[in-house]
């Protein structure tokens, strides 16, 4: 009985409060220990971005700078649903077409039927959960590896977005919500409004969480650490609103080109959503633990079977809202929506951001932050003036290099008894 | 020692297809005892603590709680009765810090919120508790912590819920001497404290150490509960590996594993002192 267990509230388990330096030890130790996390992504981000500024000038422009996100936004959707998937260790190859599948159903909506935008993106989000409903069922109740049957799914819906396609003809995507959604910007104001909510966001739940734990004596990141992430979260939010604020347009006469692309709030909006999910529910705790150990987790009492179908059904919901957000990008749907690389760069933004193909280990952050990478490559190759095949292979080798620091680390953790 | 056992097993049957892993047992478990389950590998002590606990469904038998006939079909039912199991692999997660493990599963919530400042203070008092002071920190993953650690989180977990049965399954398996002896003085602890205790051992010097009753399974049959005080050493082990020993255990013809689910009845109450 606890009650009787209980009997005094012991300085037993609680340590003194932190210091700054013993902070940054701590986080220090933490990578030396194998817990990298996103440290790699941060620390290429960074290495691409000089080199491609150094090589090609052009790539610090504004109008790139724009560029990065729109062409980013599709791919790194996608990779914040496959986020989930990887922490369970299981895999979805079929992301890919799936969102393919949904902006496939969204142009036949909209464009064919004649429906208003809403409808279709409505339509396009219930056929997301659809298909990660089946598969999930697949996977959990049925019992078949997520590999072989998301790969069953790969073939069957690239046939299937041809055959909404009426056999490879394409389908424009002409409403102007739909197509406002990759093309049209937020007015300057706007940006700096979201912009500023979102830092006093963050300030005012950090401070809460701190003032709270110190209220009730537990251990506390000492302030100064809380002002520094407040800080650089308002740094980086202010830099990058500044910069995409900038008039863009060739030529100003003709039309003006400049704000926060629309696309970029509705990452950080999901972004929010599906941390808050992951981090601060039950629900979030459950996939972690179901990642990390399935029967600790089944012992615990949790249902380990719904919580394997969740994890599809929100990736498959997030590739339906990456596959709106390419059609719109596109003004079109065409068969090869969501195939060739999208998959594999939807794969390879997660894993590089610092996702676990292991299971257990990852944040959304990371999809957001591999996005990045893998936009940042994409674009500079482009840039540059390399062909599509350069693009793949280097494309190709940072996965591979992620994948190899992911299971290094895990080794390195091994070792030092840290994960 | 009190009148009614807090849990009492009467008659559990389980087979596994053909194979009949358990026949006719019977246990009891009093509070503020600890109760010793030997019995050789393959007797069925971790698929009775499987019954016990939800995770399988029994063939036949009763469960009295408290005197009252209870059922026990999930880990849920097992767990809203107050018993808890700390498994042999322990089925802590890794990748999870000791508060989020302690509290998995049953987590404490401000709206959908986990009140994580609720959850680790929680934690923090069950540690103190039971005078556990081998843990830097809470927010420590599990994956850190040292296999004497990881049995403390492990047993506190189980301590946290209001349980009235801590079902141990060798918890000192795999410790090195110091830990083990941390480790057995916890379990005396938590039976100080008025839980029932129920402890699963092949090791004697742990069992005689600890234990206030001792009931032997031998080939999926309960042959044997007595107390810890009226039997010594080498009985208990002829307990195990043969069945009987003098007059406790399976009646001679018995011996050798081919008694019938029904002969046993005659016998395993005649066993119970």
């Amino acid at each position: 009985m606890t009650t009787t267990v209980v009997k005094k509230v012991g300085p037993a388990a609680v340590t003194p409060p932190v210091t700054v330096g013993g902070h940054v030890r701590g986080y220090l130790s933490r990578v030396r220990g194998g817990d990298i996390g996103s440290l790699p992504a941060v620390l290429g981000l960074i290495v691409l971005c000089t080199v491609f500024a150094i090589m090609r000038p052009s790539f610090l422009s504004a109008g790139n700078f724009a560029n990065l996100f729109t062409q980013g936004a599709a791919v790194t959707l996608i990779a914040m649903g496959l986020v989930f998937v990887l922490l369970l260790g299981e895999i979805d190859l079929s992301a890919g077409f799936a969102s393919g599948v949904c902006a496939a159903v969204l142009a036949n909506v909209v464009t064919v039927l004649g429906y208003p935008w809403w409808v279709a993106v409505l339509a396009a989000l219930v056929t997301g959960v659809l298909i990660g409903t089946a598969l999930g069922f697949l996977v959990a109740k049925v019992g078949i590896p997520s590999f072989v049957v998301t790969l069953a799914g790969f073939l069957a819906f690239q046939g299937i977005v041809l055959m909404l396609m009426k056999e490879g003809a394409n389908i424009s995507v002409r409403d102007e919500t739909l197509v406002a959604i990759s093309n049209r910007n937020l007015p300057p104001a706007i940006g700096w409004a979201l912009a500023a909510v979102a830092v006093a966001g963050y300030a005012a739940v950090q401070l809460m969480r701190h003032r709270n734990r110190s209220a009730r004596g537990l251990v506390t990141d000492p302030l100064a650490v809380v002002a520094a992430r407040v800080g650089v979260l308002a740094v980086i939010l202010g830099v990058a609103v500044y910069v995409l604020n900038l008039e863009r347009s060739r030529n100003v006469l003709i039309t003006s080109l400049k704000g926060v692309p629309i696309v970029v709030p509705i990452i950080a909006v999901l972004l929010i959503v599906w941390t808050f999910v992951l981090q601060r529910t039950s629900y979030g705790r459950h996939v972690y633990a179901v990642g990390g150990n399935k029967e600790a987790a089944r012992r615990a009492g949790i249902n380990v079977d719904r919580i394997r179908i969740s994890v599809f059904v929100i990736c498959s919901s997030m590739a339906a809202i990456g596959g709106i957000v390419a059609a719109s990008r596109a003004n079109s749907v065409d068969p090869n929506t969501g195939g060739s690389n999208v998959l594999l760069y939807a794969v390879g933004a997660a894993v590089i951001g610092g996702t676990s193909l292991f299971g257990g280990k990852g944040r959304v952050l990371d999809a957001v932050l591999g996005g990045a990478v893998v936009a940042v490559i994409d674009n500079g190759m482009g840039l540059m003036g390399y062909s599509s095949g350069v693009k793949y292979v280097v494309t190709g080798v940072v996965l591979l290099l992620a994948a190899s620091v992911d299971a290094l680390s895990r080794r390195r953790s091994a070792a030092t008894g840290n994960r | 020692m009190s009148a009614t056992p807090l849990l009492e097993l009467r008659g559990i049957d389980k087979s596994f297809g053909p194979v009949q892993v358990l026949r006719n047992v019977a246990l009891t478990a009093h509070p503020g005892e600890v109760t010793a389950l030997v019995g050789d590998n393959g007797a069925g002590k971790s698929t009775l603590v499987k019954c016990i606990s939800g995770i399988y469904p029994t063939d036949s038998g009763e469960f009295l709680f408290e005197g009252r006939p209870v059922s026990i079909n999930s880990p849920r039912d097992a767990a809203a009765l107050g018993i808890e199991v700390v498994y042999q692999d322990l089925a802590l997660c890794d990748n999870l810090d000791i508060v989020q493990n302690m509290f998995l599963g049953r987590e404490k919530h401000t709206g959908i919120v986990l009140d994580e400042p609720t959850m680790e203070q929680m934690a923090a008092e069950t540690l103190a508790g039971l005078s556990v002071r081998t843990v830097k920190s809470l927010r420590q993953h599990v994956s850190s912590l040292s296999g004497g650690q990881r049995q403390t989180v492990a047993i506190a977990k189980a301590v946290l819920w209001n349980s009235r049965l801590v079902i141990l399954d060798e918890p000192t398996a795999a410790l090195g001497v110091a830990q083990t002896a941390q480790v057995l003085e916890l379990v005396r602890r938590l039976a100080d404290n008025g839980l029932a205790v129920v402890l699963i051992s092949h090791n004697m010097n742990d069992v005689f150490a600890v234990s206030d009753r001792i009931a032997a399974l031998y080939l999926g049959q309960m042959v044997a509960q007595v107390k810890t005080t009226d039997i010594t050493h080498s009985q208990v082990v002829e307990l195990i590996t043969a069945g009987r020993s003098g007059a406790l255990g399976l009646a001679a013809e018995l011996t050798g594993g081919n008694g019938t689910g029904g002969a046993a009845v005659g016998t395993t109450p005649g066993a119970l002192r």
